[in-house]
């Protein structure tokens, strides 16, 4: 075997346990690694206890209701099994939208309701012109009519 | 050769430029602006394309014993930065109107920024050693140690809970946007590629200059450059 060849051995080898060893520590902080937990994974008690989370999901749609005092508002976040009711008081992102997707940190006050100190738009990967978008949903309304 | 592909790269800068400000209409959501992504992501594939490219000049200088591939690994590492600088940068101008933060700690983000750290660290590593050769060696290590961190960028939005979106193109379904947004996109993706093959060629002229100054070969060649 030439020394470059010894080397090229060596390299793919390091390269082939580095690669493993990078799999075996992303699985281990798999959940750490999440930057929010489900609605589902919140009623399963999956999240961390006492402490300040992430959740996310779509906004349900008819949810947002705006408190008196105007910067208050109720929510509820959703993916499409459980819902969770969100209270926040602050100014919402412009892209927050009633059945899009938001992600909100906070905590679960003990009646059950997700007091955020901040609310983010998650927005999806589909880029298009509006009226392409108002097409897409006039298709979809005649499809729920019909059903 | 240089030269060809800078003029490359403006004229596909003006025509993606045109495209991307004129042409592409409007997004339904985000308005005018998603029109950030003519420059965040030409220059965030960009980011992870020239890690590659420049990993795989180091591993060969490693195994080869070659200089020349050493010297373009060295060449190619300012211009990723600069890349994963932009994507950083647009990204969080883009993130205040849209989500509503500049930055947040989520799985796409931070790899992105170790990426920004691993180049940064090549260099720095290498301008740290005297020795060339040495460097070279230590580098392309450095260089291959950080290579895992390219699929975990890539793939971040799949694996994990992230706010940043999920891609829009891929290699494996069909892209899920209005065709002239594409258009500029990918054109702005070419230009990005021409003028980091321009930057990094004259880079790599200085380089073989400056190492290679009392080689017989580049001193009766040196009125030609």
């Amino acid at each position: 075997m030439k020394p470059r060849h010894k080397r090229l051995l060596l390299v793919v080898v390091a390269l082939a346990l580095l690669g493993l060893g990078a799999t075996f520590v992303l699985k281990a902080f798999r959940s750490n690694l999440v930057f929010f937990y489900t609605p589902t994974e919140v009623f399963a008690g999956q999240v961390p206890q006492g402490q300040a989370f992430r959740i996310g999901g779509m906004v349900l749609e008819d949810s947002l209701k705006r408190k008196d005092d105007g910067v208050t508002v109720r929510f509820a976040v959703t993916d499409s099994i459980e819902n969770v009711p969100v209270q926040f008081t602050g100014i919402l992102p412009d892209l927050f939208q009633e059945g899009k997707g938001v992600v909100a940190q906070g905590r679960m006050d003990p009646q059950g309701v997700f007091v955020a100190d901040q609310v983010l738009a998650k927005h999806d990967e589909n880029y298009m012109p509006p009226e392409a978008a108002e097409a897409l949903e006039r298709a979809r309304k005649i499809k729920m009519e019909s059903e | 050769m240089a030269v060809f592909f800078f003029l490359l790269a403006s004229i596909l800068t003006v025509w993606g430029l045109y495209v991307g400000f004129f042409v592409a209409p409007t997004d339904f959501q985000q308005g005018e602006s998603y029109r950030i992504i003519f420059i965040h992501v030409p220059a965030a594939w960009m980011s992870m394309l020239i890690y590659l490219i420049m990993s795989f000049w180091a591993a060969i200088g490693l195994i080869m014993n070659t200089r020349l591939s050493s010297m373009m690994a060295h060449a190619l590492a300012p211009t990723g930065a600069l890349m994963t600088f932009i994507a950083l940068w647009t990204g969080a101008f883009w993130g205040r109107p849209t989500w509503g933060a500049w930055w947040v700690w989520d799985a796409r983000l931070t790899s992105e920024l170790i990426l920004l750290f691993l180049y940064i660290g090549y260099m720095a590593l290498r301008a740290s050693i005297e020795d060339p050769r040495r460097a070279d060696r230590a580098s392309a290590i450095l260089a291959l140690v950080g290579i895992v961190n390219v699929p975990i960028i890539y793939f971040s939005v799949q694996w994990w809970n992230t706010l940043h979106q999920g891609a829009s193109v891929s290699l494996t379904k069909s892209p899920s946007m209005a065709t002239s947004m594409l258009t500029g996109m990918l054109v702005m993706a070419l230009a990005f590629w021409m003028y980091s093959i321009a930057v990094s060629l004259i880079r790599v002229r200085r380089i073989i200059r400056d190492r290679e100054a009392n080689a017989a070969w580049l001193s009766d060649s040196s009125g030609v450059q």
